[in-house]
């Protein structure tokens, strides 16, 4: 659809004021695998009903928009081998490199900081490299 | 407060990631793949998320959060192994189905099983990172 980067632009805008409301009110760093991580590892533990009430919005809302489209779908691979293993590389690498397109990206990269711009130098250099081998060399995704 | 505005962000941010078609893996993957039919709306969402961030960063000078305490500290300058390493496993990961973990959550309620194979997979893999993250700590730097 030739409207698609329009309609990116506006998402974007809208994740980048998610962030803003969460550094200037919160006073934190939106970071969805941060977040996330430090419930699942009890790192936080101390501010756990604000990363819970913010993962509850991040899973919940999009369903009361969901109705507005036509049809909606992620297109994930069948391959559930790939999904698994997608899966413990996404958790295990963004709790090792702290931080993921959320964190290092929008927010690191919209301070200038030199991590989160090396940070998403790298996963997006990987991310291609793995496109290229998985799909064009081993033609498997 | 502070739940109810975590909420709020939680909230837009995962409007913003569906509306944005950042929840849809084939524009993600379509933009990792620069030889194939490649999708240039990522590069909009990341441009359009980044401008309003700048400006918050620039009020946050002199300043305090709304509901008070302190706005993090200045981004540290050191680039470890662990930075390179860690983002080198979730772009493998990231480019393999073409979730990362904002969109990943977002589309929970209508990824349908393979979504929530990947949430959980993930989940296991954030378990498993503290064990990884303190053996890549003991081993010293090469100099």
């Amino acid at each position: 659809m030739e409207q698609d980067w329009i309609w990116g632009l506006v998402g974007g805008a809208i994740i980048g004021s998610a962030a803003a409301v969460y550094l200037l009110v919160n006073g934190r760093i939106m970071g969805a695998s941060g977040i996330l991580g430090g419930l699942v590892d009890g790192s936080g533990r101390s501010a756990w009903l604000e990363r819970a009430a913010f993962i509850v919005g991040l899973v919940l809302m999009p369903i009361a928009f969901v109705p507005l489209y036509e049809e909606v779908d992620t297109h994930l691979t069948d391959n559930m081998v790939a999904v698994v293993a997608a899966g413990l590389l996404v958790g295990i690498g963004t709790r090792i490199a702290n931080g993921c397109t959320s964190g290092h990206g929008v927010c690191g990269i919209s301070r200038l900081s030199l991590r989160g711009i090396v940070a998403t130098v790298f996963y997006i250099f990987a991310g291609g490299v793995t496109i290229v081998l998985f799909r064009h060399i081993l033609g498997v995704i | 407060m502070r739940a109810f505005f975590a909420f709020v962000a939680g909230s837009m941010f995962g409007v913003g990631l569906l509306v944005s078609g950042m929840t849809d893996t084939t524009k993600v993957q379509g933009w990792l793949d620069l030889f194939g039919d490649w999708d240039p709306t990522l590069a909009f969402v990341m441009g359009g998320a980044i401008i309003p961030m700048m400006i918050a960063w620039a009020v946050t000078r002199g300043r305090q959060p709304a509901l008070g305490g302190q706005f993090p500290a200045p981004p540290k300058a050191e680039i470890g192994r662990k930075l390179v390493i860690g983002s080198t496993l979730f772009g493998m990961g990231w480019g393999l189905v073409g979730l990362c973990p904002g969109p990943a959550m977002a589309s929970l309620s209508y990824g349908g099983i393979g979504g929530l194979v990947f949430v959980g997979s993930m989940i296991l893999g954030m378990l498993i990172a503290p064990t990884l993250n303190a053996r890549l700590d003991a081993v010293p730097a090469a100099t």
